[in-house]
């Protein structure tokens, strides 16, 4: 086992299942020279540029090309450079790669991987940060992962390459070397669907996704140490299927809830899991749901300050959390 | 008696294939007629046709080879789909949203044909986006030694969508056995050819992404056999993809939400009717000794009575189950 960063461990895991399965084969823009994250780095010289190919700048095409290259026994992962560029492709994955197994009654599917680098904090500006989990999660027949941490990423990279289904893999870039983890060197997959408890607590339950994950275990450290509230972690991983009992069992426990992300606020992901917590665990509520998220603002403001005044960080989420727990 | 093959313009095809050709296409003429009159007793929410294209779709997908090339379709192309295996029994039971239609079990719309066997992949309603299907499927076929084609059928409206020229950019680059397939019915529902694209022969677009481009007469059958014939011959051998242009003429509405007497003359359609494909074919048929009068008329009698057996059949099978609605969103794993 070795200390990896988030894209030493994506790497990782496409290098394993091409030379576990042969139908495995990567294609986007700059994918051959390794990719402007480096995710694909090494790929072309193992596999060959068929593997690992180089496609024109075209999202559509890319994605579509993918269904089309699953169709035909093959298992592609399709590389979009940057989430903020994967609108043109939404048609294809939307239209098609969810619908084509239900539209057919079963006939067909669609065993596609799309992954993509996603999120700010990087003085991306309003075109290289965004967070576009929700309107994919929105649509059904879709499984939607977001990862922040090497070791979740190459488990359910694997899952997903497996997975019969379109799969959108999101990962966070300001994780691709924010820090090193231990990650095993040989096969290991994590289910998609299944949240992680994180940090185990009694007083709040905190469900979180991607980097937002580290800042809340951050201010969930804070507040322990200074007010002495025990708040539980949880990492959702996948936000579609999300792991409702997961949330739910914890919340009966704790009788608060406190989700946190990333995205615009309105209609982010967080919005389903506070609507299902208040439906579901409604009488062991002892507080108001609450969200804590970016403002309705494009993702994310360029200049450092203004980027910074935005995006929830361990600061504003421990405000969050000390206000809940007073309530 | 003249060898068929050796009457000019026969394309090779002997006398029982040349009236195959003539079956399939006076079959999906009648299916079409068959949906939309369903359609106005009440019996089908919707019908989508393609009367006036038979010789266009019959003659493209006769140069395939059925359960072995792909076709992406579009919701006009009930002749690809008969000419390919499917029956009028399956596009009826699609037709009426029954139980055990193969297209879809009744979630999809009529006309967008799906048949596993036949490799006649599933669509959509959004226009173009099977085209970047038929790429991957042909990069597949590439990457795994395979010799087979894969054919996308799209109309001149579509031809202006984007992923049409990104999926043409991509099948140049590395020379993929796709066939682009464009029926210039000559209107996007009810905006003409000139609104649609500044030029005449769309084929010509196929320069700019590096393969040849062809523009037929779409309502001769043995000339688009024969462009298509050609077509699947470079693709087989690797030598990349073609663009066939067939211009024709969609002889009925968009359709059964459509009146087209609101953009369209009566005497602009007569004068196509006239022209049509069937009539010609017909024409030839008799004319070069393949097939005489009374020999035609079977070859329709015995279509139309396929047809009302098919149409019995899919009026009284089950509709589907309102417990099945929720599955199949994702695979189901065993
Ligand atoms: C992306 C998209 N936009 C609009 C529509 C609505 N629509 C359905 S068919 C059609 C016209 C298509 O014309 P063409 O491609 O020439 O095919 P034709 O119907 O003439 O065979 C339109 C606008 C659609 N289905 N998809
Ligand atoms: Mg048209």
């Amino acid at each position: 086992m070795a200390e990896k960063t988030m894209v030493e461990a994506i790497r990782d895991a496409l290098s394993e299942e091409m030379r576990r399965d042969e139908r495995v084969f990567v294609l986007g823009e700059d994918v051959g020279g390794g990719g402007v994250f480096r995710a694909t780095d090494g790929l072309r010289d193992e596999f060959g540029e068929e593997r690992c190919m180089d496609t024109p700048l075209a999202e559509a095409a890319i994605v579509g090309a993918a269904i089309g290259a699953s169709i035909n026994g093959l298992l592609p992962v399709a590389e979009i450079q940057f989430a903020d560029f994967i609108h043109p492709a939404f048609d294809q994955i939307v239209s098609e790669a969810a619908r084509l197994h239900y539209r057919s009654n079963g006939a067909w599917s669609c065993p596609i991987t799309v992954r993509t680098p996603y999120g700010a904090g990087i003085h991306g500006g309003p075109y290289h940060s965004q967070s576009i989990e929700a309107f994919y999660a929105h649509v059904p027949g879709l499984k939607v992962i977001c990862v922040a941490s090497p070791y979740d990423a190459k488990g359910l990279l694997k899952s997903a390459i497996r997975d019969p289904n379109p799969v959108v893999f999101l990962e966070h870039k300001k994780a691709y070397r924010l820090f090193r983890e231990e990650v095993p060197d040989d096969d290991y997959t994590i289910p998609i669907g299944a949240a992680e408890t994180k940090r185990e607590g009694l007083d709040m339950t905190l469900v979180t996704y991607g980097l937002m994950t580290r800042y809340s275990l951050e201010a969930a450290e804070e507040v322990q140490g200074d007010g002495g509230v025990s708040v539980e972690v949880i990492d959702l991983r996948t936000v579609s299927p999300w792991d409702k009992e997961h949330v739910l069992e914890s919340v009966r426990k704790t009788g608060k809830a406190l989700i946190v992300y990333e995205d615009n606020i309105s209609g982010g992901f967080g919005a389903e899991v506070a609507a299902t917590i208040a439906e579901d665990a409604f009488e062991f509520l002892d507080g108001p749901v609450t969200r804590i998220a970016s403002p309705d603002v494009p993702l994310a403001p360029y200049s450092g300050i203004l980027e910074e005044h935005i995006l929830p960080n361990a600061e504003k989420i421990a405000a969050g959390i000390r206000k809940l727990a007073a309530f | 008696m003249v060898s068929v093959s050796d009457v000019p313009g026969a394309q090779g095809l002997n006398k029982g294939q040349l009236r195959e050709l003539y079956y399939k296409m006076f079959l999906a003429r009648s299916v079409g007629e068959r949906e939309r009159m369903l359609n106005r007793m009440g019996k089908g929410p919707f019908a989508v046709t393609g009367e006036g294209h038979e010789a266009a779709q019959v003659g493209t997908a006769y140069a395939m080879t059925p359960g072995k090339d792909w076709a992406l379709t579009y919701y006009r192309d009930i002749g690809v789909a008969l000419t390919l295996g499917m029956t009028p029994q399956d596009l009826l039971l699609a037709h009426l949203a029954r139980a055990e239609s193969i297209e879809s079990g009744g979630r999809n719309m009529p006309s967008h044909f799906s048949s596993v066997d036949l490799r006649i992949v599933s669509g959509s309603a959004p226009v173009a986006t099977q085209v970047p299907h038929a790429v991957g499927i042909a990069l597949a076929s590439k990457m795994r030694g395979l010799d087979e084609v894969a054919v996308a059928y799209f109309g001149d409206g579509a031809a202006s969508v984007g992923v049409v020229h990104e999926s043409m950019n991509l099948a140049g680059v590395h020379k993929l056995a796709v066939i682009f397939v464009c029926e210039n019915n000559q209107y996007a529902i009810s905006v003409p050819a000139s609104k649609q694209a500044a030029i005449t022969d769309l084929s010509i677009r196929a320069q700019g992404y590096g393969f040849p481009g062809v523009t037929v007469d779409g309502n001769d059958v043995l000339t688009v056999y024969s462009a298509a014939k050609e077509a699947v011959k470079r693709a087989r051998a690797g030598d990349g993809p073609t663009f066939i242009e067939a211009k024709t003429y969609r002889l009925v509405p968009h359709t059964s939400d459509d009146d087209d007497r609101r953009y369209r003359s009566r005497e602009e359609v007569e004068e196509w009717e006239k022209n049509g494909p069937l009539v010609r074919f017909r024409t030839w048929l008799e004319g070069n000794g393949v097939a005489s009068k009374g020999e035609i008329d079977e070859i329709e009698a015995t279509a139309t009575a396929e047809i009302d057996a098919a149409t019995e059949y899919a009026e009284a099978a089950p509709t589907p189950d309102p417990a099945t609605a929720m599955r199949h969103v994702f695979v189901e794993e065993e």
